[in-house]
């Protein structure tokens, strides 16, 4: 089973005459634990497939399975929770960190274990661990404006990971990190996504960063124009 | 995790500063509250202190606080035969500005005969009036000191004993003096004045063609003796007999033709309805003003606070956080701001509030009728942030 199917999705914004087609037919499928990098130059189209992959932005056509749900069919399919599925089943890192300004770096990942449900202890516990295994145990008590650039984006991997999801999405996640610390963040999404067998998507305009993926789709106008093993 | 102290802790300044610059305002709030009880309680507490009955003033007045009431002293003697009264006893009452230390100094003057009743009630220091003449017992408002003496009309008044906080409707403090002092310093006129007066009265009777020499210089002897008299009462009140009938009573009295009875009951209504109510209405409009303003404020500070978090709201909902944690967040924050705000309100008034120049009484149920108007308030101003935060798009969480 696919971690992520998506056949022929298409997003149209707006309609008539001023209608945009930011991302046409597109077609791809992401096995558990595969490292996959979209490709493309700004406008290009390839935030929006991520979002709607993430459960943000409702296709216009075309569907998309994650983990065996179909949840869009021309449209979001009525009664899945979006919210719960991107909650359990999804990962988000962000182009700059996204981290919550007023908790610390170890509450930063608490808050993704206790939105899902976990108790404060266990969310605690879970937490430390995580940021440990990034080399943040030192950083627990820190918040973000106290980190440096790839230590806050070490935390956002934590939080992305913290609910062991089936899909890690990964939004320009070295676009605001200088070459050596992007590197790192790279090969740390590598790492994870052998050892936790997530499906990892990876959003990226720098084609340096792209290495050792298993696949890249080059995303041209709205369009998948060509898929690199 | 609570996300709302966590916030709290983090941008702690600001939010003290907010809460304290609130607490303020509702401390206005709450003190226009304790201005507007002690209002009435000022009102009633001569009325309280004296516990008359009836009291019986001149006809077609309202008399003695809202009213001039002039009745003659000796009628006290004609209430008490009254049957179903217990006691009657002559009081009056007289405003005082004089000027103290080079400041004015006002105060309000009550007369009473030592053996009768509507004198000062407790005294905190000092002793009651003793002698006849040239003692006064001074409330404790009026700063005065044991053995301190004022001038009033032509003598000096030692003051012998301080009583608690007795007040006239319009707030000054209250000084007890007997009857016959407040008497001498309300009408009787000093030596000069005296001659001058009797000298018009006896030209005007030799200009009279109708009388005789004596009969003039007899009738001039007279009408002195009857105008420089100071017999003349504000009220004379009366308590009533254990089952006496107080409408009986009344209908007895009011048969004389010039004078007025009013009960305790009615007298209450005349301060209270008539004489403060203009004063209790401003307050209460203020009241609604400046609570209309706490909410107008609430709301701005808490929808710019959720315009602050917009992208934290964004990532929450986009990490699949559910409505209740953010609908939580905001609510939390602005109900504690309102704690906080009415924490510091409350214990800035109870700190301050014996030192203001009215009376401020605060009463628990004020109190906590604020603190749950507060609370609406508070509620009512997060659903502004609230539907904003609603309608953050998780998608905004993403790019730069």
């Amino acid at each position: 089973m696919y971690a992520v199917e998506v056949e022929n999705l298409t997003k149209i914004y707006g309609s008539g005459e001023t209608a945009v087609t930011a991302i046409a037919e597109a077609t791809l499928q992401v096995k558990p634990g595969e490292l996959v990098a979209i490709l493309g130059p700004s406008g290009s189209g390839k935030t929006t497939l991520l979002t709607a992959i993430g459960l943000i932005n409702e296709p216009s056509f075309g569907r998309v399975v994650i983990d065996g749900v179909t949840v869009a069919d021309g449209g979001w399919v009525a009664g899945v929770d979006l919210k719960r599925l991107r909650r359990e089943k999804l990962g988000f890192i962000f182009q700059a960190h996204n981290l919550i300004p007023f908790l610390t770096a170890m509450e930063n990942v608490m808050i993704a274990l206790e939105i899902n449900g976990l108790s404060g202890r266990e969310a605690k516990g879970r937490a430390s661990e995580l940021l440990a295994a990034l080399n943040l145990g030192h950083r627990l008590h820190n918040y973000p404006c106290a980190l440096s650039g790839g230590e806050a984006q070490r935390v956002a991997i934590a939080r992305a990971l913290a609910n062991r999801p089936k899909v890690i999405l990964a939004d320009e996640p070295t676009a605001a990190l200088d070459t050596d610390n992007g590197t790192n963040v790279m090969g740390l999404l590598k790492t994870l996504a052998v050892e936790n067998h997530s499906a990892i998507l990876v959003v990226t305009h720098d084609q340096r960063m792209v290495q050792g993926f298993d696949r890249i789709f080059q995303v041209r106008d709205g369009r998948i124009i060509q898929e690199e093993r | 995790m609570n996300l709302a102290l966590r916030d709290i802790r983090y941008h702690r300044g600001r939010f003290i500063l907010t809460s304290i610059g609130l607490g303020l305002l509702l401390g206005v709030v709450i003190s226009m509250g304790g201005i507007y009880r002690g209002l009435f309680a000022d009102a009633l507490a001569v009325l309280q202190q004296t516990g008359a009955d009836l009291w019986v003033v001149q006809k077609n007045t309202n008399g003695p606080f809202a009213e001039s009431s002039r009745i003659p002293e000796d009628l006290k003697y004609r209430i008490k035969g009254v049957p179903g009264v217990a006691e009657a006893s002559p009081l009056s009452f007289q405003t005082i500005q004089i000027d103290r230390n080079g400041k004015p100094f006002r105060f309000f003057l009550i007369g009473y005969e030592s053996n009768g009743f509507g004198g000062p009630g407790q005294i905190i220091a000092g002793r009651q009036i003793r002698q006849k003449h040239y003692e006064m017992v001074a409330a404790k408002a009026m700063k005065l000191q044991l053995g301190e003496r004022l001038h009033l009309g032509q003598h000096d008044y030692t003051v012998v004993g301080i009583t608690g906080k007795v007040v006239s409707s319009s707030g000054d403090p209250a000084a007890y003096v007997t009857l016959s002092d407040a008497q001498d310093i309300q009408f009787k006129k000093d030596n000069d004045a005296i001659r001058n007066y009797r000298s018009r009265i006896g030209a005007d009777l030799e200009r009279d063609p109708a009388l005789s020499p004596a009969q003039g210089a007899v009738l001039a002897g007279k009408i002195g003796a009857a105008t420089e008299s100071t017999h003349t009462v504000n009220t004379v009140v009366a308590r009533l007999a254990p089952g006496a009938d107080l409408a009986e009573v009344k209908q007895r009295i009011s048969r004389w033709n010039h004078l007025h009875p009013i009960s305790n009951q009615e007298q209450r209504v005349i301060l209270t309805k008539g004489m403060i109510e203009k004063a209790r209405m401003q307050l209460g409009l203020f009241r609604i003003i400046l609570l209309t303003i706490s909410a107008v404020i609430i709301a701005l500070i808490i929808y710019t606070s959720t315009l602050d978090k917009l992208k934290v709201i964004a990532t929450l909902k986009l990490i699949g956080s559910q409505n209740r944690v953010i609908v939580g967040m905001i609510l939390q924050q602005s109900l504690l701001m309102g704690v906080i705000a009415y924490g510091i309100g409350y214990l800035l008034i109870l700190a301050t509030y014996e030192n203001f120049p009215r009376r401020i009484v605060l009463e628990a149920f004020d109190l906590w009728a604020l603190f749950v108007i507060v609370m609406v308030i508070c509620t009512l101003s997060s659903f502004v942030g609230i539907r904003k935060a609603l309608k953050v798009e998780p998608a905004e969480a993403l790019g730069g």
